[in-house]
This record gives structure tokens, sequence and C-alpha cells, in this order.
């Protein structure tokens, strides 16, 4: 019951948008890190988010994971309405993130990260763990056998009982996905995932998403990386100053005169 | 200890067991009958330590007022257990309160446990430095109160503290006096010492069950880092909570335990001190690790006695007088014990599982961890 319906949105939802966000402000004291953006996302697509440093997009992804609390407006996700999602809330209705600089539980095991990750599809409480029951132990081993499989699915299976502060910059990025995908998401959101890496590692991760879009996936990625947004994602979103700028088809995106500026650094001052 | 295999494990445990049983003999045979009450008395240790371990060494909570549980215990069964309400409710209790030991233990470790839920609701924003003054403060306002509870109403008898409270009776078998079993003579600090070795595995048992399932994994997610675990979809506060109340409900069933084997209670046993040395011990031995934990229990418990029992005779023999006196000498030794610890084995004598497995390889710990599957 508490499995999500994975692809469902080609079964029983005839709703096409996964998420929507209507209006979102959020203000820090004086300062509007987002001003009224709206936009949203379809199921099955990979969405992009860009725009240059203190755009705003972190700040947006914050809401729609439940970090923040909107200053005002609210979002759609998968049906429901969320004002002020709790973070573990919107875990449990299918959104999974990573975070911009790494947040991997250091000091446990690449398995053990990822098994974490399974948590919020798992029920065994504190008399499960204490009578271990067949029930419980078979919950054990489905988690085990879940977290090696998604590991093997990332890549990097063979680094299951290593301390996750120890694995490579690249191999970190890519147990964050594991851990995320553990949660079952209908929305994997991932906030700057090519950062730091080099060529050779940002063309793998970019098969890696679109094989976790091919099996049916939505993603929402913010990138700084244009030339990684540009190859990948069905639709983009450009934000500049807390306010979206542009919209639609990558290429359309590229050749828009107010996108150029703001990367260029042009407008008007 | 991993390098033997799985029947020379069972060995070594029913050797440990055998050694177990036969300790409170030995220890009275080698050294008498009053080591056998220190002996006792480092049982009580491991048990809050465990406890405390739930709280700082799998969720990372930093508790400072551990010892209000176990406080809070020892007064549960103190007053349900003691002549001593009839002076505050003549009427209501003529002869006092006199629950039996099924009755007050659980009582006395729910009741903590809801001290710990308690601690825990106010303070779930907070963590490392803050939490841990916070929970300092709330261990000095429970010894507080119960110094200052005995008026208006006598409720906890002030800094006198209660005495003659029953001992432990189990199955009408009261464990103060000395008994014969099957022609040998179990004295009293015996017969404790058994029923304190049952508690302990019990706790062991818990502590060791918990750790390797979805709630212990949640806990260390939440140690490592709360707003990843949060993402994740882990109820940060209910698992925070959970961590407070299970253990303070370990550290008032040691508490009710200390009640009864004492027979005496009184609010100078549950200093700030006392606190510090409990953390002491999980960290000395090793946080999250169980044996280490329990290996910090014995060392900082029995550490004191080896000491007031070595250094007066030491210093008489050499200089003719007492120049260091013990406690002080205590103090000196453990604070030295402490640096020298966090400097050469920060992670604990013995440290966690996971520490050591990556010093062991990888092909050993994959076959542990199948071992943990499939067990």
């Amino acid at each position: 019951m508490k499995q999500p319906p994975k692809k469902a949105y080609t079964m029983s939802h005839t709703e096409d948008v996964l998420l929507q966000a209507s209006r979102i402000s959020k203000k820090f004291g004086g300062l509007s890190a987002l001003n009224d953006v709206s936009l949203h996302i379809r199921r099955g697509e990979i969405y992009g988010l860009i725009g240059p440093n203190g755009a705003g997009k972190t700040t947006l992804f914050n809401v729609i994971t439940g970090l923040y609390q909107p200053s005002a407006g609210g979002f759609r996700f998968n049906g429901a309405h969320y004002q002020s999602g709790k973070p573990h809330l919107l875990a449990q209705a299918g959104i999974a993130r990573t975070f911009q600089n790494i947040r991997l539980f250091s000091n446990l095991t690449a398995l053990e990260n990822v098994m974490i990750g399974r948590h919020v599809r798992t029920r065994a409480g504190v008399f499960g763990a204490l009578l271990r029951d067949s029930s419980t132990r078979d919950e054990e081993r489905a988690i085990t056998a879940r977290a090696h499989e998604l590991l093997q699915y990332v890549g990097i299976e063979k680094s299951v009982q290593i301390l996750a502060k120890h694995l490579s910059y690249g191999e970190q990025r890519r147990l964050e996905i594991a851990r995320a995908l553990a949660t079952d998401p209908l929305l994997l959101a991932l906030d700057e995932p090519a950062a730091g890496m080099n060529a050779i590692e940002t063309e793998s991760l970019k098969m890696l998403l679109q094989t976790i879009r091919g099996n049916g996936t939505t993603v929402l990625l913010i990138e700084h990386d244009v030339k990684l947004i540009m190859g990948l994602c069905d639709r983009v979103a450009v934000l500049d100053y807390g306010k979206k700028i542009a919209e639609g088809l990558p290429e359309h995106v590229r050749n828009d005169p107010t996108v150029i500026a703001a990367y260029l650094g042009g407008g008007d001052d | 200890m991993f390098s033997f295999g799985k029947s020379d494990q069972r060995w070594i445990f029913w050797l440990l067991l055998a050694l177990l049983l036969l300790l409170p003999f030995l220890t009275d045979a080698l050294l008498g009958r009053g080591w056998v009450r220190i002996v006792d008395f480092a049982m009580l240790y491991i048990m809050l330590a465990l406890g405390l371990n739930i709280v700082v060494g799998y969720a990372g909570l930093l508790d400072l007022g551990y010892i209000a549980f176990f406080a809070v215990g020892a007064y549960c069964y103190a007053l349900t257990g003691s002549p001593h309400l009839t002076q505050a409710f003549p009427v209501a209790f003529p002869d006092g309160v006199h629950l039996t030991f099924w009755i007050v233990l659980p009582l006395a470790a729910l009741i903590a446990g809801g001290f710990g839920v308690l601690l825990g609701a106010p303070t779930l924003r907070l963590r490392g430095d803050y939490l841990a003054i916070v929970t300092l403060g709330f261990g000095e306002i429970i010894r507080i109160f119960l110094n200052n509870l005995n008026a208006p109403i006598n409720l906890t008898n002030g800094p006198q503290g209660i005495s003659r409270i029953d001992p432990v009776r189990i199955a009408d078998v009261s464990l103060s006096v000395t008994q014969h079993i099957f022609g040998v003579e179990f004295p009293s600090v015996h017969l404790y010492f058994y029923l304190f070795l049952v508690f302990t595995a019990l706790v062991v048992f818990v502590s060791h069950r918990l750790e390797r399932s979805r709630i212990g994994r949640a806990w260390m997610a939440i140690r490592e880092d709360e707003i990843a675990a949060s993402a994740m979809g882990i109820n940060t506060r209910n698992l925070k909570l959970l961590a407070f109340a299970m253990g303070a409900t370990f550290g008032g069933a040691s508490g009710a335990l200390f009640a009864g084997f004492q027979g005496f209670v009184s609010p100078e046993s549950f200093s700030l001190m006392e606190s510090i040395m409990v953390l002491c011990m999980v960290v000395l031995g090793g946080m999250g690790n169980i044996a280490g934990v329990i290996l910090g229990g014995v060392l900082l418990a029995l550490l004191p006695e080896v000491l007031r029992h070595s250094v007066v005779p030491l210093q008489q023999a050499l200089f003719g007088k007492t120049i260091v006196d013990p406690e002080s000498l205590r103090m000196l030794l453990f604070g030295g014990a402490l640096i020298v610890m966090m400097l050469y084995r920060p992670a604990g004598l013995l440290p966690s599982r996971l520490r050591r497995r990556e010093l062991r390889g990888d092909e050993a710990a994959a076959e542990e961890s199948v071992y943990d599957v499939t067990h």
C-alpha cells in the first residue's frame, strides 16, 4: 500500500502535469529570493532549471522539497496541494532530491546510505526490530536486495561496503542519486549533479539520467552547465533574480535575448 | 575476534557466560564481598551507558542530563516501594505504598520514558552544544526538584532522601537476604548480581536488535545529517523523540534497580558529575558500539574503587602518610585518560562496527553483511 504506483501516470492518472508550482515567492528578510514563480513539470519529462548564480534555483528547489516554507504561493504535486510541506511528507509523496553540496551519511557505507533511502517505503517499527519476526526479516532482505540493485543501477556496485566519505566525488554523486531513487520517487530532483565533474563523468551522468527517465521517473534538473541542459532536457525554465524570465524548448530558450542578457551579465544596469 | 569461525564463536560465548555466572563467587573468593557490590554497581552503570548510547551513539543527540532519568526511575521505585508516602498521605496510604517489583519496574521505566519525551519535545530543533546545555539544565532541574519537593507536601523528603525502600522480591524470594539454593549459599549481593546480569543482557539484546534495524538506520541517518535524513522521508521529530524515550526507559529501569538494591535514594546520587561519568563511559568505550560501551562502563565504574583500594595503602607504605587523596587522584587520572583518548583513539577504545569494517577490507565485510541478512 505504501509502494507508490510506479509508472502510474500511464494507467490511472489522466493528469499530465506532475508538479504545478503557482506564484511562489520566498523572501529572506528584505531579500526577495523568489518572486512569483510559476511553472509546471509534466510526467515523464526531464525539466531543466537554469540561471546565473544566485538566481533562486536552489531556493525554488528547497521550497518544492519542503525544506523552505514559501512566503506566498504553493504547489500541487501528483494531485495534492502543498503550501508548506515537510520534507519527509514530500519524500513520502514521491519527491526525492539530491543536494548541491553532497549530503551523504558520510560515516555509513554506500549500502547503508541506500538502505536508509528505503525507510519511507518500509514499515518495521521498534517491535519488529526487537522481535525480528518473519515479516521484518523479509522486509530487511528486500531492503538489502533493492539497495544492491540500485547501487548496480547507478554503477557503483563495487563500492557497496565503502564508507560514503571515502568514495570518489563522482561516486558520491551517483550514490546520492541511488539513495534518492531508493525512495521510489515520482519526481527525482537533482541540484547541480554535474558540478565539479569532468567531461567524461558528465557524459555518463547524462546517460544515467536518460535511463532513469526511460524507466518512468520524471526528472527535475538544476544545472549551471548549459550544455548539459541543452542536450538532455525536454523543457527548460530560466530564473534570474528570483524571476522566471523564460520557459520552453531548450533551443528556443537558448536564443531568447533576455536569457542571453542574463547570462552575459548585460541587462539594464 | 572476527577471525574465529562460527563454532569458535559459540565456544567463546559459552565460556564468557560461564565466567559471568561464576563472577560473583570468584570476586568474593579473590577480592572479598565488598567487591561483589562494586561489580553490581558496575552492572548498573553498564545499563545506564547502554541506554545513553542509544541517544548519543545512535541518534547523535548529546545529552548531558541523562542521570535525571536514572533519578526518575529510582524515585518511582522509592515512592511506590517504601513507607515514605505515609507522611504526605496518611489517610490514603496508612502503610506507605508497596507495589511488587514487576509492577514498579515497568512503571518506573514508563514514567522515565515519559520524561524522555518531555525533555525531547522542546529540544527537537537543537543540536550539538545547544542541546547539551538544555539537557544539562534539565538534569539539574530534576535534581533540584527532588531536593526541594519536601514542601508543601513531602513527596521526596528533600536532601535527606527516602530510606527503608523495599528490597527487590521475585516470586516471594527477597534478594536482600542470603538464600540457599541446592546447598549453595547466595548472599544478597550475589543475587542482585544475577538480577542485574539478566537486565543487562536484555538491554544489550535490545540495543543490538535496534542497531541493525530500520529504526537504527534512521537514527544513524539523523546523526549523520538531519536535513538529508528528512529529505529521505525520515520523520526526524518522531525518531528523535523515540531515541530520547528509549534511552530514558533504560535509564529509568536501571534507576529502579538501583533503588531496590541500595534501599535508599537521595538527590546527591544524581549530580551532574554522574551524567558526565556515564557520557564518558560511552565516549571512552566507543560511541555506537555495544562492546565498547560495556568496556567503558566496566573501566570507569571500577577505576575509582581500584584507586581507593590501592592509592592509600601505597602512599602509606611509601611515605607513611596519605598525600593525595584517592578522590582527587581519580579526577586527575580521569581527565588525563580522556585527553590521551581523544588524541590517540578519538573513536573510543572499541570503535564502532563500521570503522573496524573499513580496516578489515571489503571481502570480510561483505560476508558479514550477508550474515546479518540471513540471521
